[in-house]
């Protein structure tokens, strides 16, 4: 009797021990679930989907109080993604074209240097300082449209990237149909 | 001659033997082609990197003269190809299957082809990193159609150089007829590459449809030992059995040496390198005779009526040089490059570049238009032929479904897009379109991941960035608070003494 109680006390001990070591050293900061969402949203932080950026967003989902199909440059696509991950009923944003990637690009004659569009930007892809001339950094851009409604002389436009032999893609195959009368 | 190291030679997996179509351009010599109206010289005509323009418009212009930068490590530069006035730096369609535009410098030749004159380097006395370095300057790139920077290339050390005259590709011959014609200016090229890069040997790896080309090598390497020089040693010209893809790098590899390069590995790693003919007599013309790359030898055939190799200045019309050869009328389309690993040109107009082996024109006649594609019977016939032993049928199941994941999984990135699994094909498969559209939309997926991943550490520096401020700011308030606070509490605990009354 004596010896089963104290059997089940020491497993219970030892186990508890186990435990409160694996909490304290394989604590995992954040929330591994909002991460791989964050992991699957394209990082545009454009805000539209009332969020402030991609993360939050994520965060959001993670944590149940945003619905999944809130994401406009994600798409359909990535809803479908972020069903999956999450075992949710996916749910079609609606009929939208797929857009083409595009760059802001400031009319830098323009311009007048309000500096503006450099707070609103995201991702800090916008260089200029007070009342000099302005411009984006193409390369870091991603679209996201935030710098259009700030600018008090509306000198930024969004640009379609150009096609380049390097981000040229092959079209899918297709056989014509063969005449056969 | 001392005995054959290469009595036995390797095998490759798989490969194809189409009907070779060489005789049609190999039996007349290089002709060289009239100067033309004008010459479009694009600013990239390499794989790797470009070149920045160094002249405006209006400027006057000697052949050879630079007048494209390398830029970056990876660059190579370009050249006049010949002595004229620089009239225009604006985008012209490019030899590309998307047929896109690209920047090119426009040059009106003045007839004179007067050469600019370089300070000459002696091959035999200059440092290494001079001739690399002039290497570089003079624009050279694998001329065997990958365009890959030589510079880069030659910049390894290597114990066996393959010099790869193997052409395996059906319809061209420009290989062929420069072996036959410069076989001296090749072999010297050769040992100036071979040197750069140390190897010990160098092996001229040749198919056996080329026998005059294997004699001419052959009678090249004599005369270079009757010249008794110590580097004539290491070098052996070795017929190699013709089969498709045989010049592909990896291929001829183990052909030649036994070696077989893994995946995600370079030759370089197992102390191998190859290079084209071409690249060796274009290195043998910049270090020994001083001249920068401005022209290439392409093979014009197909439905014309004069087919055959044209020495070619870089930048002149495909179209003028099909007009050379003479189309004939049932052409319908061209194609640049052999037929197996070519593409249609979108437009004639497009110039001649580095990489340009050949042209052919084609009619439905000479290449038929490809039979409906029809459902894939699992025969495995592609499996068989794939020389860099794949499954192609299951990375068409995968592409075509525009599953990647998958096709990446079975290895869509070792494709060396040779085609040799569509040839053999019972049910018409493109199966090489398919692989084409499956690699560049991975292609462009891991841009969009890696620019996400940027977006995404801006963004969350940025958030990191306004805290930081905006606790600054703070903080800074409250220690003016603190200031303005003890300023005042001791302005009033001074206040009675500086209030005597």
């Amino acid at each position: 009797m004596l010896t089963a109680l104290l059997v089940m006390a020491g497993i219970t001990l030892a186990l508890g021990l186990a435990l409160g070591y694996a909490a304290v050293h394989f604590h995992v900061d954040g929330n591994p679930l909002a991460e791989q969402i964050d992991a699957i949203l394209p990082q545009t932080q454009c805000a539209q989907c009332g969020f402030p950026g991609c993360k939050p967003y994520a965060e959001a989902v993670a944590s149940g109080a945003a619905e999944i199909n809130l994401c406009t440059p994600g798409g359909d696509d990535g809803a479908k993604k972020l069903a999956e991950l999450l075992g949710r009923e996916f749910k079609p944003r609606g009929v939208q074209e797929e857009k083409l990637k595009t760059v802001a690009q400031i009319d830098e004659q323009t311009c007048i240097g309000c500096t503006l569009c450099i707070q609103a930007c995201p991702v800090d892809a916008i260089v200029g300082s007070a009342k000099q001339m302005h411009t984006v950094v193409s390369a870091i851009c991603t679209g996201c449209e935030l710098c259009l409604p700030p600018c008090p002389v509306d000198c930024i436009a969004l640009i379609e990237e150009p096609r380049t032999p390097q981000n040229w893609r092959w079209k899918y195959p297709r056989t014509g149909l063969r005449v056969v009368s | 001659m001392s005995a054959s190291r290469f009595a036995h030679l390797f095998h490759f997996h798989g490969g194809i033997k189409p009907a070779s179509h060489k005789t049609e351009s190999n039996g007349v010599p290089i002709r060289a082609v009239p100067l033309p109206e004008r010459l479009v010289v694009p600013l990239i005509q390499s794989s790797r990197g470009g070149a920045r323009t160094i002249v405006t418009v209006g400027d006057k212009v000697l052949k050879g003269q630079c007048i494209g930068e390398a830029e970056g490590k990876a660059g190579t530069a370009i050249h006049a190809p010949t002595s004229g006035t620089v009239k225009e730096i604006g985008r012209y369609p490019m030899a590309h299957p998307s047929g896109l535009e690209s920047l090119a410098i426009v040059i009106e030749p003045d007839g004179e082809e007067r050469w600019f004159e370089y300070e000459r380097l002696d091959p035999e006395h200059a440092s290494r990193e001079d001739l690399i370095l002039r290497i570089q300057a003079s624009g050279i790139v694998g001329m065997g159609g990958a365009t890959f920077p030589s510079h880069i290339k030659v910049d390894n050390a290597i114990d066996t150089l393959i010099l790869n005259g193997a052409e395996c590709e059906p319809w061209i011959t420009c290989d062929d007829r420069l072996m036959r014609e410069r076989a001296a200016d090749v072999l010297t090229g050769a040992t100036l590459l071979g040197r750069l890069s140390g190897a010990k040997r160098i092996v001229v790896a040749i198919e056996d449809n080329k026998p005059e080309a294997i004699a001419a090598m052959r009678a090249a390497v004599r005369a270079e030992e009757l010249s008794d020089k110590d580097e004539s040693e290491g070098i052996e010209v070795v017929p190699v059995p013709a089969r498709y893809p045989q010049g592909g790098e990896k291929q001829l590899i183990k052909v030649v040496t036994g070696i077989e390069v893994a995946a995600g590995k370079l030759a370089t790693d197992y102390g191998v390198q190859c290079f084209n003919v071409g690249t060796a007599h274009a290195v043998c013309r910049a270090l020994v005779h001083g001249e920068a790359m401005v022209s290439r030898i392409v093979t014009v055939t197909g439905n014309v009526e004069r087919p055959g190799n044209y020495e070619v200045l870089l930048g002149t019309r495909v179209a003028d040089l099909l007009a050379l050869a003479g189309v004939k009328p049932d052409t319908d389309r061209t194609l640049m490059g052999g037929p197996m690993m070519g593409f249609t040109l979108p437009s004639a107009e497009a110039p001649i570049t580095k990489g340009s082996n050949c042209v052919i024109a084609a009619s439905p006649t000479l290449f038929p238009h490809r039979p409906p594609e029809q459902p894939c019977i699992r025969c495995g016939s592609c499996a068989r032929a794939c020389p860099v032993e794949l499954q192609p049928f299951e990375l068409y199941w995968h592409s075509r479904a525009k599953n990647f994941d998958k096709a990446g999984e079975y290895h869509i990135f070792d494709c060396i897009e040779c085609g040799c699994c569509a040839f053999v094909c019972p049910a018409h498969i493109p199966l090489v379109d398919y692989f084409r559209f499956a690699k560049s939309e991975m292609r462009a997926k891991n841009e969009e991941r890696k620019a996400a991943e940027q977006a995404r550490a801006r963004f969350e520096f940025r958030s990191f960035r306004l805290e930081r401020e905006k606790a600054e700011k703070a903080a800074r308030l409250a220690a003016k608070a603190a200031e303005t606070r003890a300023a005042m509490a001791a302005a009033q605990s001074s206040e009675p003494k500086a209030d005597p009354s």
